[in-house]
């Protein structure tokens, strides 16, 4: 009797998972319903965001374009940095000072993100010129880092660099995670072989830890994608697609909502729920593909203790 | 040259054997940055200004050519590969600690310059952001209420989901469960926001509280709950399951008296740092209480503040005196984040042995 | 190809402790050494120590010399690295690389330091291994299939194929049968026998059986006691070690009472 009630309620729980987040997107869809159909813009491809103007006329196609870029190159310098450090972690530090190495990273996660913010607005931005004025002057030809403004402040570079700064433990720690599961049998069979340390690493290290690193680059880029508050401090939310990335410019999804929620009509309230509709499907894809490429590994490591 | 490009009796000059090989001196890695600074040098010299910046990284980048084709000419190919390894590996290391220390030291030093105990025991109200003064306790209170309420809903929720995960979850279901709990890990706190305003303001009509941002912190709070809980369920040894079940314990009494006490520590590390994590969350809060100047200790009315959110307005106000009370702002956040983190970490210490 | 290893005054140390105290042992070119005795009393970290291999764990160390057919492995000038590729290994659990197809994992010594293939088709190689291992007819058609799929004992022929790839002078075998069924074992043994007419080969085995069935020498370990080090008892011809051992301890061994 007391079995069976504790059994349904522990069942109910984890239904109750998955209502929940039924429910989150079934409520984000009947929300954004109106604006869909007040619209006059196309949802896709307008850049202008005026959802409250009469008719409504707005779309994300800026928006999309802002989070997209920005995550990419974040993910483009933590990627390489967060890899190193779990390199550096796992197989040259001592491992003595590893342990509180570690600790220091998992620190560096626990770091809310209106603390990055703060600093990349008040700290980093100040340092930045530097470095953007050189890759207009020396890497100018690339659009990308074409400045035509002079101005090299609240730029969607630097909110990528201070993405790139919170996704790197994420990455980091899971990464090292991996890398610490290589069974000590690998390694040793390539040192085995006369194998140097980098040459370990590529023979056993990587292979066997390249679905993780995939999978914890897709959570971390889940995570740059979402990230709200320490971007829209740094960037100066414009409506418009500007590939240069070092000029002030740039809006994302999540800043957007921020910044915009407080002063937003009914229309502009369905607006902003319809594009963090749009983002709650991005992240949900992109996080379901890492891990479902978990789960598969998972398999696969499970038959070769 | 490594040994075995060599013919088996050749013995090279200054070796001690055949299977000896020249290597580069003990410093060599002290040798090579001299010489690339001595390089550096000429270049900055030679060419028009680089700054302090420009010049470590022409440095930096001389040091690895230098070291490599030093390596490379002497010890061969793969040796001067593992070098050029070692050092970018290092580097890599070197920047995420630097972008650490950078961003921890400017958090304690400008917070602590502008800190004082008026901080900690004044509000907002009647505060203009031109002036100096005020303080976060109106802030402080109400990121303790809401952050202890979200514990409150999250805690039995999520752990009977890793309940059911552990001792119950067969087949689909759980299947399901598992991946959707990992899945909610990834979900964006500002969704998380709007989702509790589209269901609890514009649905069901409630205003804006206090308890609306609790219950967005829920939904972060679960997943990390359940996944901790779970880790801990599943190194309870089965030996003390089967123990309790030969005396006739039923299993629901098993769990709740056998399985839970003796996974207890790992539970509440795992909360404390589920706490730590939503403690420090900005958005979905401004979405669901918004900002407030004054103390509202009513979790249920009215807006509600709270230090993130505190620091948020701050930075908005824009003055050199409320951007001094956001980096004090954001010293209280991370010491209530530390101290969460210590909580967390002195609960799995005074607890080890007893799960041992 | 096959070098003879001379051990002189061995002691092995894992930070303060010390693992193993004074060996000294002569292994013979083109012979089977075996390494016996008790578990802990240090049989594996001498084997390891003849390829470096111990160097892997923080803090261990050597006193005393290893030397491969006269010059020292442990000389200041000597890299690890160069002496790995020396002397080839085979571990107590197959252990090939699970991401590499059957093919890679041969090869993998040899793509490290290509010089070693100077003039060979990687393909020869390939097949000349795994004949060597006694491998060549069961996977010949599946090369490109991962090595994580062939069963426990064709795991273990396929990790002795990539040891001798790179054509190694000596041959190390940390109990390479005692993971495997005894129709494997015997399929191990059997390889053992035919690799001698080409490479020094030093076995460790817990199984004393197998040390009379393989070995040519017989070298016993023991402790002296709990927190000692391990140290040589007695070394010479197996058959001499097996019928009419010089020590008590060693005859105690192999008769059965205690280990």
């Amino acid at each position: 009797m007391g079995d069976r009630v504790f059994t349904n309620l522990t069942r109910l729980a984890g239904i109750f998972v998955l209502v929940l987040m039924a429910a989150i997107g079934a409520f984000l869809v009947w929300k954004a319903i109106p604006a869909f159909r007040d619209n006059t813009g196309n949802f896709f491809t307008t850049q202008e965001w005026f959802p409250d103007a009469s008719p409504p006329f707005f779309g994300i196609a800026a928006l999309a374009f802002g989070t997209a870029i920005s995550s990419v190159v974040a993910m483009v310098i933590a990627v390489p940095v967060a890899i190193g450090t779990a390199l550096f972690i796992g197989f040259y530090a001592s491992r003595r000072i590893a342990t509180s190495l570690g600790f220091i990273i998992d620190v560096l996660a626990a770091v809310p993100s209106i603390i990055y913010g703060l600093w990349g607005l008040q700290v980093l931005m100040l340092h930045m010129d530097g470095i953007t004025k050189w890759l207009n002057d020396y890497l100018g030809f690339i659009p990308l880092f074409r400045n035509e403004i002079g101005i090299y402040t609240k730029s969607i570079f630097i909110a990528s660099v201070v993405l790139a700064i919170m996704i790197l433990p994420t990455i980091s720690a899971l990464s090292r995670e991996v890398f610490l599961q290589v069974p000590r049998s690998h390694r040793e069979a390539s040192l085995a072989l006369g194998a140097t340390r980098w040459e370990m690493i590529r023979m056993a290290v990587i292979p066997f830890g390249r679905p993780g690193v995939i999978s914890a680059t897709m959570l971390g880029l889940g995570r740059a994608l979402g990230e709200t508050i320490a971007v829209a401090l740094i960037l100066s939310a414009a409506f418009e697609i500007n590939w240069h990335i070092t000029e002030p410019s740039g809006n994302t999804f999540a800043a957007n909502i921020a910044l915009k929620w407080n002063e937003a009509g009914p229309i502009g309230l369905s607006a902003l729920i319809a594009s963090g509709l749009i983002l709650f499907i991005i992240t949900l894809v992109v996080n379901m593909i890492a891990r479902a490429i978990i789960a598969k590994h998972k398999e696969f490591s499970g038959a070769n203790g | 040259m490594s040994v075995t490009d060599r013919d088996d009796a050749e013995v090279l000059e200054g070796l001690s054997s055949q299977l000896a090989m020249k290597t580069l001196p003990r410093f060599a890695a002290g040798y090579s940055a001299l010489i690339a600074a001595a390089l550096t040098a000429v270049i900055v010299a030679l060419t028009p200004a680089q700054g302090i910046a420009g010049s470590l990284v022409i440095l930096f980048l001389l040091y690895m050519v230098v070291q490599t084709g030093w390596s490379f000419a002497v010890e061969g190919r793969r040796f001067a590969v593992d070098r050029l390894a070692t050092t970018l590996v290092t580097t890599m290391f070197m920047i995420a600690l630097a972008a650490l220390v950078w961003i921890i030291t400017s958090v304690v030093i400008r917070g602590l310059s502008s800190f004082s105990v008026d901080f900690l025991t004044s509000t907002m109200r009647n505060v203009s952001p031109l002036r100096e003064g005020g303080g976060l306790l109106h802030a402080l209170v109400g990121t303790l209420e809401q952050v202890g309420m979200a514990a409150l809903i999250a805690v039995p929720i999520s752990i009977l989901v890793a309940i059911y995960l552990v001792e119950y979850g067969r087949g689909k279901l759980s299947t399901w469960v598992t991946f959707f709990v990992d899945v909610m890990t990834g979900v964006p706190s500002i969704v998380a926001g709007l989702f509790i305003y589209t269901f609890w303001v514009l649905t069901f009509g409630f205003e804006r509280s206090g308890f609306a941002a609790s219950l967005a912190l829920t939904i972060l709070m679960i997943p990390v709950i359940v996944r901790s809980t779970e880790e801990m369920l599943k190194i309870v040894p089965n030996d003390l399951r089967e123990a309790s079940y030969a005396l006739g314990v039923p299993k629901w009494k098993t769990i709740l008296r056998i399985v839970i006490p003796t996974a207890f520590g790992g539970i509440v590390t795992g909360i404390m740092l589920s706490i730590a994590r939503v403690a420090g969350e900005t958005a979905p809060l401004l979405l669901t209480t918004f900002l407030s100047q004054s103390m509202n200790g009513n979790l249920m009315a009215g807006p509600q503040a709270s230090i993130p959110t505190f620091v948020w307005d701050q930075i908005s106000s824009g003055t050199p005196a409320s951007i001094d009370r956001a980096w004090a702002g954001a010293l209280v956040l991370i010491l209530v984040v530390v101290i969460f983190y210590g909580l967390a970490r002195l609960v799995a210490k005074l607890t080890a042995p007893a799960s041992e | 190809m096959a070098k003879r290893i001379d051990i002189e005054d061995l002691d092995i140390y894992y930070g303060d402790f010390k693992a193993v105290e004074g060996v000294n042992l002569a292994i013979e070119p083109k012979s089977v050494t075996a390494f016996i005795g008790p578990s802990g009393c240090g049989k594996s970290t001498v084997l390891r120590s003849i390829n470096r291999l111990h160097e892997v764990i923080p803090g261990a160390y050597t006193e005393g010399k290893v030397l491969l057919e006269g010059d020292d492995i442990y000389a200041p000038d000597v890299d690890p690295v160069n002496i790995r590729g020396l002397i080839g290994m085979v571990f107590q659990r197959p252990n090939p690389f699970p991401t590499m197809s059957i093919y890679d994992n041969v090869v993998a010594g040899l793509k490290l330091d290509r010089s070693k293939a100077k003039g060979k088709s990687l393909d020869d190689v390939v097949e000349k291994s795994l004949r060597g291992a006694n491998l060549w007819e069961e996977v010949k058609d599946r090369l490109a299939k991962p090595g994580a799929g062939l069963s426990g004992g064709q795991q273990q022929r396929l990790c002795i194929a990539r040891a001798i790839a790179v054509e190694p002078q000596v041959l190390l075998m940390d109990e390479p049968a005692s993971a495997l069924d005894p129709i494997s074992t015997l399929a191990i043994e059997d390889l053992v026998h035919e690799l001698k007419r080409n490479y020094t080969i030093v076995i460790v085995t817990h199984n004393m059986q197998q040390a009379a069935r393989v070995s040519d020498t017989t070298a016993f370990f023991n402790l002296a006691g709990i927190g000692q080090p391990g140290k040589l008892v007695e070394s010479g011809p197996t058959e001499t070690i097996f019928t009419s051992p010089k020590e008590r301890a060693t005859e105690d061994y192999i008769s059965g009472r205690f280990g």
